[in-house]
């Protein structure tokens, strides 16, 4: 049988690549022209990037510009030593704060809101524009909106009041269309079974719900904590005396004039891969434990 | 069928709409008997699964009740109505192990790691789980998900297990095989099963008692010898297969007797049984295929008590043990004859012969 079905399933898969195959046996040309355009693509969008971190590495005579002169820590160690680039640790201390507070409040409130959207109810699709109209909002004007709406409250702007509602005004619409696209592949049946079985509510979300919806729930924590931790245009207005990562950056770009910037790019890039690393490896740990096939009997 | 342990299920004036106006079940009466393997027929959206999700408490009832051992359990939850359920898709959880998705309901019921899965390890063995109680539900073959469904939900000791159409998403050949091994597991639990199905021959293969549905009213409930043999009406005699329907004006009545014809019927008779029709009438007459018998015209005469309808053969399918003889007997309806391998091609017949469709007076039916 299984011999059988080996045999007249060879020849049929040869057939077919044949017929897409050129005749002489290599690629076809179109394959080298979009090869092309991606590495084109591809120089295009790390270029620039490459550029800092290859020019933080310079000595102490290094200069904004290229050449590069000379191969050090130099600037990293200006970075952390010297005062006139900034409140850096500070700063960049204060942007992992918020965002992980901006992360809870995202990831909690994309659940939920997911929870509720998997039923029509009244009036839904009106909820559902304004909870993501404001990504359509310019940055900047929404900024200084927050600010000035605190402001009324009497409440003081700082990185952790006026600058929190402002982010997640960015990261929530983000945060629930993610959990939608996640919620879309949950199948009710899974919580009728747990009722079924004599799970409490609490139980089921507990037990059964979260644990299934666990990947999708990193993802949107790394969506809410990326796109809270390079905030720029809310934050600025919002985030009162003491500056996030992002502002101060922006403002080292105005009054400091040595590869320290550079560095300190580098280095927020390296924290900002590590976080997606181990978001990543976190999602693929849960994957594999519940992997397709280990070896064992195929479906 | 120990009494006192499950009881009788009894459905009441049972009805349900989800939107107030249309009703896809109305009116349900029914008796299970304590111990019975039930089988819901009909095709989807006859609501056949909002009366099993009604009985499981996933879904309340718009009026009416459901009475299971002397209690109505309407409002009350799943575990309450000690009644389990066994999904579509078998819905197992799948970040949990086979032994942990039937240990579920004893975790959530708080009993320490130790005691469910001794019980666990238990049923496990029962049902031939034991090899793969560490595997995910994502590498198990249908079967074995089927199993650990099953197991997962005669964990609970339910006194009733629902069943919606468990055997749907596995291919012919284990369709056969799981359909005997939940007949088995029926009888060895001991407890009522109630199936959802859309298939005749499943309902028929496996119930005590088969309901068939349309509309969200229950057209006919019996053993599966009487609804296949002796349908009720055109359309439960239609759903279950098996029979020719012959459709036709009443021409005379005479006492035991009808006449029946059509415009390319020429007088048949059919006895009259129980049933009461008038001349004039426009019924509907059954004949079981298996009951046709074919022969060439020109042969001996029939005997008295003996129906023949002269036709064309249109087509002819090898069916192994027997040949599917399709004829051309009533313009625009089939009209098929089952005849026995051996029989048939003792003489065989070509398409096209014309041949007599012979039955006995006796074996055909007046449907309501």
């Amino acid at each position: 049988m299984t011999a059988g079905v080996a045999t007249s399933a060879g020849p049929r898969a040869a057939a077919r690549s044949r017929a897409i195959a050129p005749r002489s046996g290599g690629r076809p040309w179109t394959f080298y022209v979009l090869a092309t355009v991606f590495v084109l693509y591809v120089a295009a969008l790390y270029g620039p990037m490459i550029c800092i971190y290859v020019l933080s590495f310079q000595d102490v005579r290094g200069g904004l510009v290229f050449p590069m002169k000379g191969l050090s820590l130099h600037w990293f160690v200006d970075l952390f030593t010297q005062v006139r680039t900034g409140d850096v640790q500070g700063s960049f201390d204060r942007s992992i704060r918020l965002a992980i507070l901006v992360t809870i409040i995202t990831v909690v409130v994309s659940f939920l809101a997911g929870m509720a959207f998997r039923r029509r109810f009244p009036g839904d699709t009106v909820v559902f524009y304004l909870m993501i109209g404001s990504l359509v909002a310019p940055g900047l004007v929404l900024g200084i909106g927050t600010g000035l709406l605190f402001n009324l409250l009497g409440i003081e702007a700082h990185w952790y009041t006026a600058a929190v509602g402002a982010q997640l005004s960015w990261t929530l619409p983000f945060g629930v269309l993610v959990m939608f696209a996640v919620m879309s592949r949950f199948d009710r049946a899974w919580e009728e079974a747990a009722r079924d079985l004599g799970a409490t509510r609490a139980q089921t979300i507990w037990l059964v719900v979260i644990p299934i919806l666990s990947p999708g729930i990193v993802a949107v924590a790394l969506f809410g904590f990326t796109l809270s931790y390079d905030e720029f245009a809310r934050t600025l207005q919002t985030a009162g005396s003491l500056n996030t990562l992002p502002l101060e950056i922006w403002s080292m770009t105005l009054n400091v004039t040595s590869p320290s910037l550079y560095a300190l790019g580098t280095v927020t890039t390296i924290i900002s891969f590590l976080i997606i690393g181990a978001c990543l490896g976190a999602i693929s740990l849960i994957q594999r434990r519940r992997a397709a096939t280990l070896g064992g009997v195929p479906r | 069928m120990t009494a006192g342990k499950g009881g009788d299920i009894e459905l009441a004036g049972l009805s349900k709409s989800f939107d107030g106006s249309t009703f896809v079940v109305e009116g349900v009466n029914l008796k299970i008997p304590d111990g019975a393997y039930c089988c819901f027929l009909g095709p989807s959206g006859c609501g056949k699964t909002t009366i099993l999700r009604m009985v499981a408490g996933h879904e309340d009832p718009t009026s009416g009740e459901i009475v299971i051992g002397g209690e109505n359990v309407v409002g009350l939850p799943p575990l309450a109505r000690r009644t389990a359920m066994m999904f579509q898709s078998y819905a197992l959880f799948p970040h949990l192990s086979v032994r942990d998705n039937i240990a579920f309901a004893l975790r959530v019921r708080g009993n320490s790691k130790q005691e469910r899965y001794a019980k666990t390890d238990e049923m496990m063995d029962k049902v031939q789980l034991s090899e793969l109680a560490d595997r995910l539900p994502a590498q198990l073959s249908g079967g074995q998900q089927q199993r650990v469904a099953l197991a997962r939900a005669a964990i609970t000791e339910p006194r009733v297990l629902l069943l919606d159409e468990p055997l749907s998403a596995l291919d012919e050949q284990l369709r056969i095989q799981m359909r005997q091994e939940l007949r088995r597991m029926q009888r060895q639990l001991g407890i009522t099963f109630i199936h959802v199905t859309h298939t005749q021959l499943e309902a028929i293969a496996l119930a005590d008692l088969v309901v068939v549905m349309e509309k969200g009213r229950i057209k006919q409930a019996g053993a599966a010898r009487d609804v296949y043999a002796s349908p009720k009406d055109r359309y439960v005699a239609e759903f279950l297969g098996g029979q020719n329907l012959l459709r036709g004006r009443v021409q005379t009545v005479n006492g035991h007797h009808a006449v029946v014809t059509a415009p390319d019927l020429r007088g048949i008779q059919v006895p009259l049984a129980a049933t009461r029709v008038a001349v004039g009438d426009d019924i509907a007459v059954a004949v079981r295929r298996d009951d046709i018998e074919l022969v060439r015209p020109g042969g001996p005469a029939l005997s008295a008590g003996v129906t023949s309808i002269a036709s064309r053969v249109l087509a002819i399918e090898y069916q192994g043990y027997f040949l599917k003889v399709m004829l051309d007997t009533m313009e625009g309806s089939e009209f098929i004859a089952y005849v026995p391998e051996r029989k048939f091609f003792a003489d065989p017949f070509e398409v096209g012969d014309v041949v007599l469709a012979t039955w006995a007076i006796e074996h055909a039916r007046i449907l309501t």
